[in-house]
């Protein structure tokens, strides 16, 4: 089926992968919101002080107001300095799960993909396994074995993520391993380390860049479904999730200002990295991951 | 093709193997053990002794695995901490009500992402193809709880149309009886589901428009209507199955989540509150049972696809 040119040159990568910014509608509004949502995680706290420690129920569901511009929770925060503050750690357990998912999966599938046979089946069925068990039970029993820290959280989605990106390199390595640059590699001596690391994973680049963009955009919303549950971070962690779990307890005594805005920001991030990841997606000409 | 089934049988053996494997794996990683957890984490070292031998709990873990396999293949899956109920009999009890739920909600997706797919598909590029990308992309990223209590929110508190909760009858016809109360929970898993699986059917269905056979479906006067019917719709058809597949734990997750949002008694619920409360032959038993249904799920999906594209057999090997 993949006759064509490989996607992605090693060298070239950086330059293809900012032509395929500029050229594209749907990847510059997904990078901006991105770009605007981080700074407002990242940079806002810097600008816009609050307390996020103290409970202080005495200033609980307040409404928006001047000082309160989104008003409070009922645990008195300021609605948004924690909406900045649970950015960060949704932000950065997505980013921390794609950098983990991507590093093992793209390893995992190239091995697989370039040793064959029976490491190869070995592999595969192993994925295959951890497939069959759908991650969110997976997730609720370890959950419910271990109190969740960020890291643990990290590690628990990240054990879940890295199955998709796995297969896929490997399907884009079986592929790439027959090609004459691979067997002249060979040929010329270089070892199956060497050819996996320079060759095949810069060669299967777009692939994994695309899944990665994916998984950010999937943590997020698995960890605010884990939020839901009951089963994100413990207080006084915020996470997008969990505080909009909880607002929407209050959704019937209109208290608004903790369901919407939080809902917003939310899909926002999801949607920014599914266009992102569509767009690289065209751009690079990879196959079978549309969204 | 017998090559191609026994060996594809062959590999969902192994991997009915491998989800015992963890299965057990699991049950060994439960911090203080189960005895610990049965009796209590008060219980004297004597009795936790006593324990662990009349639950065989001290034999070497190659003789408990062999146990725990030939129970698991008996139907025992042990007995639950908190229902004190054979966890057997409560999943039997709520998997065919996630039948119900599923497979309503799985059918209602397709019947709704097949045209809207193959729709933008035709339209590509065009406005109405931009619209129902950023439907599904919303739809995509909407996270399922917020989904759900959005609809209860309109559907239920503004506008007094549908019931809050699912069906709470205990048998099959019972929840069948009560379609109203099945609305808001198939809708909420049909249309996430609708946004992922329009856009493999879109890309099939535009990799499908450009195959010379439908260009020579046209030259000789057939009408659109049935250019699409005929030749695209089925061959955009193929992917589909296997994305179903390939979606079964998407699925399960969906149903975690909306399960708890209606409060349906399906495995979903039995599972969050199990999880919940620790009570880890239920977990381990759901475990079990989802993952083999997963993989029957998926060979059945492999065959269904061999039979219908006799293709896939060569490529595949």
């Amino acid at each position: 089926m993949s006759t064509a040119e490989p996607a992605v040159a090693p060298r070239g990568s950086g330059r293809l992968l900012a032509a395929a910014f500029a050229g594209n509608r749907r990847a510059l509004v997904g990078l901006g919101l991105v770009a605007v949502i981080a700074a407002f995680c990242f940079l806002g706290p810097l600008l816009y002080r609050t307390d996020q420690v103290t409970v202080q129920l005495d200033l609980a569901q307040l409404p928006p107001s001047g000082r309160y511009p989104l008003g409070t929770d009922a645990s008195g925060y300021d609605e948004l300095g924690r909406l900045m503050q649970g950015g960060q750690s949704s932000l950065e357990i997505g980013c921390a799960v794609a950098v983990v998912t991507t590093v093992i999966g793209t390893l995992y599938g190239a091995v697989a993909g370039y040793v064959g046979v029976i490491v190869d089946a070995i592999m595969m069925r192993v994925i295959d396994t951890f497939l069959a068990i759908p991650g969110i039970v997976l997730l609720l029993l370890l959950v419910s074995m271990f109190t969740p820290t960020l890291r643990l959280i990290v590690v628990l989605l990240s054990l879940l993520s890295w199955l998709g990106p796995a297969r896929l390199v490997r399907g884009e390595v079986l592929s790439l391993r027959t090609r004459e640059f691979v067997q002249a590699a060979r040929m010329m001596g270089g070892t199956g380390g060497r050819i996996v690391v320079r060759h095949l994973v810069p060669n299967a680049a777009g692939v994994i860049i695309v899944s990665g963009t994916f998984t950010i955009a999937d943590s997020v919303l698995t960890l605010s479904a884990l939020g839901y549950l009951g089963l994100g971070l413990p207080p006084p962690h915020a996470d997008w999730g969990s505080m909009l779990s909880a607002g929407l307890d209050y959704l019937y005594d209109g208290n608004w200002w903790l369901v919407y805005p939080a809902a917003a920001i939310l899909i926002t991030t999801v949607v920014a990295f599914n266009l992102i990841g569509d767009a690289l997606h065209d751009a690079l000409g990879v196959r079978g991951q549309s969204r | 093709m017998r090559a191609y089934l026994l060996r594809r049988t062959g590999q969902a053996v192994v991997v009915v193997i491998g989800v015992m494997v963890v299965t057990f794996a699991l049950i060994h990683l439960e911090p203080g053990s189960a005895a610990r957890a049965t009796l209590g984490t008060r219980a004297t070292d004597e009795r936790i002794a006593v324990f662990n031998a009349a639950n065989g709990l001290n034999r070497p873990l190659t003789a408990q695995f062999v146990s725990f396999v030939k129970q698991a293949a008996a139907g025992n899956l042990g007995t639950s901490y908190s229902l004190h109920q054979p966890v057997s009999t409560l999943i039997a009890q709520r998997l065919p009500r996630d039948g119900v739920l599923l497979g309503l909600s799985t059918l209602l997706a397709l019947a709704l992402a097949l045209p809207m797919g193959i729709f933008q598909a035709v339209r590509r590029g065009r406005a109405e193809d931009h619209a129902f990308t950023v439907l599904s992309f919303g739809l995509y990223s909407i996270p399922d709880f917020f989904f759900g209590l959005l609809l209860i929110a309109i559907f239920s508190v503004q506008l007094h149309l549908l019931p809050s909760q699912a069906p709470q009858a205990q048998s099959i016809g019972g929840i069948l009886a009560d379609p109203r109360a099945l609305v808001l929970p198939v809708l909420t898993l049909a249309l996430v589901s609708m946004a992922s699986f329009s856009r493999y059917v879109r890309s099939s269905a535009i990799i499908t428009l450009a195959q010379e056979y439908i260009q020579v479906a046209r030259s000789t006067g057939l009408p659109e209507r049935l250019v699409l019917r005929r030749h695209v719709l089925r061959n955009s058809l193929l992917p589909v199955i296997t994305v179903l597949g390939l979606s079964a734990r998407d699925i399960v997750a969906g149903a975690v989540i909306a399960e708890a949002v209606f409060n349906y008694p399906g495995m979903g619920q039995l599972f969050f509150q199990a999880a919940t409360s620790k009570d880890y032959p239920i977990l381990l038993g759901s475990t079990l049972v989802v993952g083999v249904a997963t993989v029957i799920g998926s060979l059945i999906a492999d065959i269904a696809y061999s039979l219908l594209d006799p293709r896939i057999r060569y490529v595949d090997g």
